[in-house]
């Protein structure tokens, strides 16, 4: 048996480079897959929310009531629990975008056809994550001016010569810890999750098809956690839309909180 | 036996995020089973804590990608 026939024989495991998915073109400028399915998601948003806020009554249709729903629990348990009474309503439109979209491209991942989580693409995340970004710096210059929320980063009473240490890590932590965790986290949350269904599939297939005799029967296992970590992501989706917007409420509620 | 090194750093960075995911939901599991009613507050704080201790195994497995193959 010769090393090429060898090597086709062996199981490749799956890795980074199977989520680069060109459709057209290649290089900096193809248009991917997870490209696609952004624009899908948003046509699909777009489309779905105007047909059921078209005709908006005061004892809603089944369309209506599922969409107030999920505009309920942005509002209700993270908006207004979080960021609080008063302030809450500019950050309303912001955060219920965030998370129907990371919900919906969350989803991607798992329904048949399109099977492509978007945010396993960390450029995805990263833009979400710079628009909060931008939203929680802008809201505080706004509210405290510039010199004011800088100077709000370090709690008062403390002792003068702890002041620059603290006044270095807050900094820190807001310009570069935060936007890189919200990316990262919800990045790393597709991509180890999808990574996983792959591993499980791939896996399955190898032993269904090139394992000898006995050996098949194991890859019944092997589907079968698949279809299990198929359910487990739905969760996993459905969390990590909710996290997201909830660390966006968290560092937006930092603005309007006086004791720090 | 071959493989990547930077996966046993992923392992080894997934048991302190492990140990902390635990004692924050025992903690949670003890303060909804002593008081039912704080049940929404409590879960709140407990996903909060649970993504913050969650990001370190995060950064593990971005680590473990970004170094594996070198």
């Amino acid at each position: 048996m010769t090393t090429t026939v060898l090597a086709a024989e062996e199981f490749v495991p799956p890795s980074a480079p199977d989520f680069w998915q060109p459709l057209v073109g290649d290089g900096a400028f193809a248009i991917t897959r997870p490209m696609v399915l952004m624009v899908l998601s948003v046509v699909v948003l777009a489309v779905v929310m105007m047909a059921v806020t078209r005709r908006l009554a005061v004892v809603p249709g089944r369309g209506q009531y599922r969409a107030e729903g999920v505009y309920g629990l942005v509002r209700n348990s993270v908006a207004r629990d979080v960021i609080g009474q008063e302030h809450f309503k500019p950050y309303l439109p912001l955060l219920f975008t965030l998370f129907t979209l990371i919900l919906l491209n969350n989803l991607f991942g798992i329904i048949p056809v399109l099977q492509y989580p978007t945010m396993s693409r960390i450029g995805f995340p990263l833009a979400l994550a710079l628009a909060v970004y931008v939203v929680y710096l802008v809201a505080g210059v706004r509210r405290r001016g510039a010199t004011g929320f800088v100077k709000s980063l370090v709690p008062p009473g403390l002792p003068w010569w702890v002041v620059p240490v603290v006044f270095i890590l807050e900094m820190v932590t807001f310009l570069i810890t935060r936007p890189v965790t919200l990316t990262l986290r919800l990045f790393g949350n597709m991509f180890a999750g999808h990574i996983l269904l792959l591993l499980f599939a791939l896996g399955g297939e190898f032993l269904l098809l090139h394992g000898d005799g006995i050996i098949k029967i194991v890859s019944i296992p092997a589907f079968l956690m698949f279809f299990l970590f198929t359910a487990f992501e739905i969760l996993i989706a459905f969390l990590q839309a909710y996290v997201f917007i909830l660390l966006a409420s968290v560092y937006i509620a930092e603005v309007y909180s006086d004791a720090h | 036996m071959t493989g990547d090194i930077a996966i046993l750093g992923y392992g080894l960075s997934a048991i302190g995020p492990g140990v902390g995911i635990g004692l924050i939901f025992a903690a949670y599991v003890a303060g909804v089973a002593r008081q039912p009613e704080t049940r929404g507050v409590l879960q709140t704080i407990a996903i909060l804590g649970f993504v913050l201790c969650e990001q370190l195994a995060i950064f593990g497995i971005a680590l473990a990608f970004v170094f594996s193959g070198q």
